[in-house]
C-alpha cells in the first residue's frame, strides 16, 4: 500500500492546508502521482488555495452517498502533472462522515495513487477523527508560540493512542530575526519540548499570502524562501536526506553589518 | 541580541514561552487539574501537620519535570517543599 499522510495540527491557522497544497503540487513536480482530500467538511479551504474553487463538480461526501463514483468527484490540476483534488462538502458537517468510510476511501486511493495527503480539519473532535481514521502517518503542523505548541503535543498524544506513531513535525512561520533578538522558540526549543522528528520548517514568508491570493502553489514559481522550504520538506517525505536550510534574507546580511560595525 | 535588550537587560521572551509551555505541558500531559493539585496539597499538609508544625503559606507543592537521570523516564514528579518549624512531639 503506498503513504496515506494526514497533516494536522490541533489549532487552527497554523498552515495545514498551505503545507497540504505546496507539498502535495512538489510531489507532483517530483513525477508522483499525488491526490489530496480536504477533510475539513463544511469549512473547505483545499480548493481555494489550489485555485481549484471552480471546478468542483461533486465532493467527498457525494462519494459516500453514493451520488457519484470515487473518480468522478476527483478534480484533476492541469498546471501540475499527476496532482488530484478530493474536495470537501461545503453544505454538510462533520458528522456526515464517518471513519470507517474515511478508511474505504483512502485505501481505494491508495491503490492507484503513489500519496494520499489528508488535510485535517482544526481541533480534536469528529472531523480530526476521520481525517486521521485511514492515514498510515501524519506530519504535525505548528507555528513558534506557546499555544501552537501545546496544542501539537496534544495531537501527538492522540495520534500515537491511535496507532499512527512516529508523527513528524513541520515547523511553520519561523521568523529567525526574532530567533536571534531571543524572542520567538527557535527549532531546538520547540523540538526538544516536542521530542518527535523534524520534518522541516518554513521560514515566515509573504509570498505565501500571495500564492493563497492567487491560487497558485508556491512551488510553481521555485524562488521564494518557503517554496524552497517545501521542496526540502517532499524530498525528505521521498526519503532523501536534505539538510535544514540556512535563511540568509537580506534583514540578515544588514545585520551582519550592523555586528561588525557598531558592536562587537 | 540587540542594543535595547543590552540595557533593558529584560527576561528574552521565548525562553519566558518555553519555560511556561513545559510547565503547561507537565500539566496537560498528566491530565491534572489545578483543583486536583490543590487537593492533592491539602492532604498532605494535613498529614504532615500531626508530626511537624511549620507556616502554611511556606508550602510549596508542585509538579515538575523528572530530573533523574534515566533518559527514558519522562514522568512529572510531584516536589514538596516545606521548611519545618518544629517536630511535634
Amino acid at each position: 500500500m503506498n503513504e496515506i499522510i494526514v497533516i494536522t495540527s490541533g489549532k487552527g491557522g497554523v498552515g495545514k492546508t498551505t503545507s497540504t497544497a505546496n507539498i502535495g503540487a512538489a510531489l507532483a513536480n517530483f513525477g508522483k502521482k499525488v491526490v489530496l482530500i480536504d477533510a475539513d467538511i463544511g469549512l473547505r479551504n483545499l480548493d481555494v488555495v489550489l485555485g481549484l474553487e471552480n471546478r468542483i463538480v461533486y465532493n467527498l461526501v457525494d462519494v459516500i452517498d453514493g451520488n457519484c463514483k470515487l473518480k468522478q468527484a476527483l478534480i484533476r490540476d492541469k498546471r501540475f502533472e499527476g496532482l488530484f483534488l478530493l474536495p470537501a462538502a461545503q453544505s454538510k458537517d462533520k458528522n456526515d462522515v464517518s471513519p470507517e468510510q474515511m478508511k474505504v476511501i483512502c485505501k481505494e486511493l491508495s491503490e492507484e495513487f503513489d500519496y494520499v495527503l489528508i488535510d485535517c480539519p482544526a481541533g480534536i473532535e469528529q472531523g480530526f477523527k476521520n481525517a486521521i481514521a485511514g492515514a498510515t502517518s501524519g506530519i504535525v503542523v505548528t507555528t513558534p508560540e506557546v499555544s501552537a505548541i501545546r496544542d501539537a503535543d496534544r495531537i501527538i498524544g492522540l495520534l500515537e493512542a491511535n496507532e499512527l506513531s512516529n508523527p513528524k513535525l513541520l515547523i511553520n512561520r519561523l521568523k529567525q530575526n526574532m530567533v536571534k533578538d531571543g524572542n520567538m522558540m527557535s527549532i531546538a526549543d520547540i523540538k526538544e519540548i516536542l521530542a518527535i522528528e523534524l520534518i522541516g520548517y518554513v521560514p515566515d514568508d509573504e509570498n505565501v499570502v500571495i500564492s493563497t491570493n492567487r491560487g497558485e502553489p508556491l512551488i510553481k514559481e521555485n524562488n521564494s524562501v518557503a517554496s524552497q522550504a517545501y521542496i526540502n520538506i517532499t524530498k525528505r517525505i521521498l526519503g532523501e536526506d536534505i539538510p535544514l536550510m540556512e535563511v540568509e534574507t537580506e534583514r540578515n546580511v544588514f545585520r551582519k553589518f550592523k555586528k561588525l560595525f557598531k558592536l562587537k | 541580541m540587540n542594543i535595547s535588550h543590552l540595557i533593558s537587560k529584560k527576561t528574552e521572551s521565548s525562553s519566558l514561552a518555553k519555560d511556561r509551555l513545559k510547565l503547561i505541558l507537565i500539566h496537560d500531559r498528566v491530565n491534572c487539574s489545578p483543583d486536583l493539585m490543590e487537593r492533592i496539597k491539602s492532604d498532605i499538609i494535613s498529614v504532615l501537620s500531626k508530626y511537624i508544625s511549620f507556616e502554611n503559606d511556606e508550602i510549596e507543592i508542585s509538579m515538575i519535570n523528572s530530573i533523574s537521570e534515566e533518559i527514558n523516564n519522562k514522568n512529572p514528579v510531584i516536589c514538596a517543599n516545606i521548611p519545618i518549624n518544629k517536630i511535634k512531639k
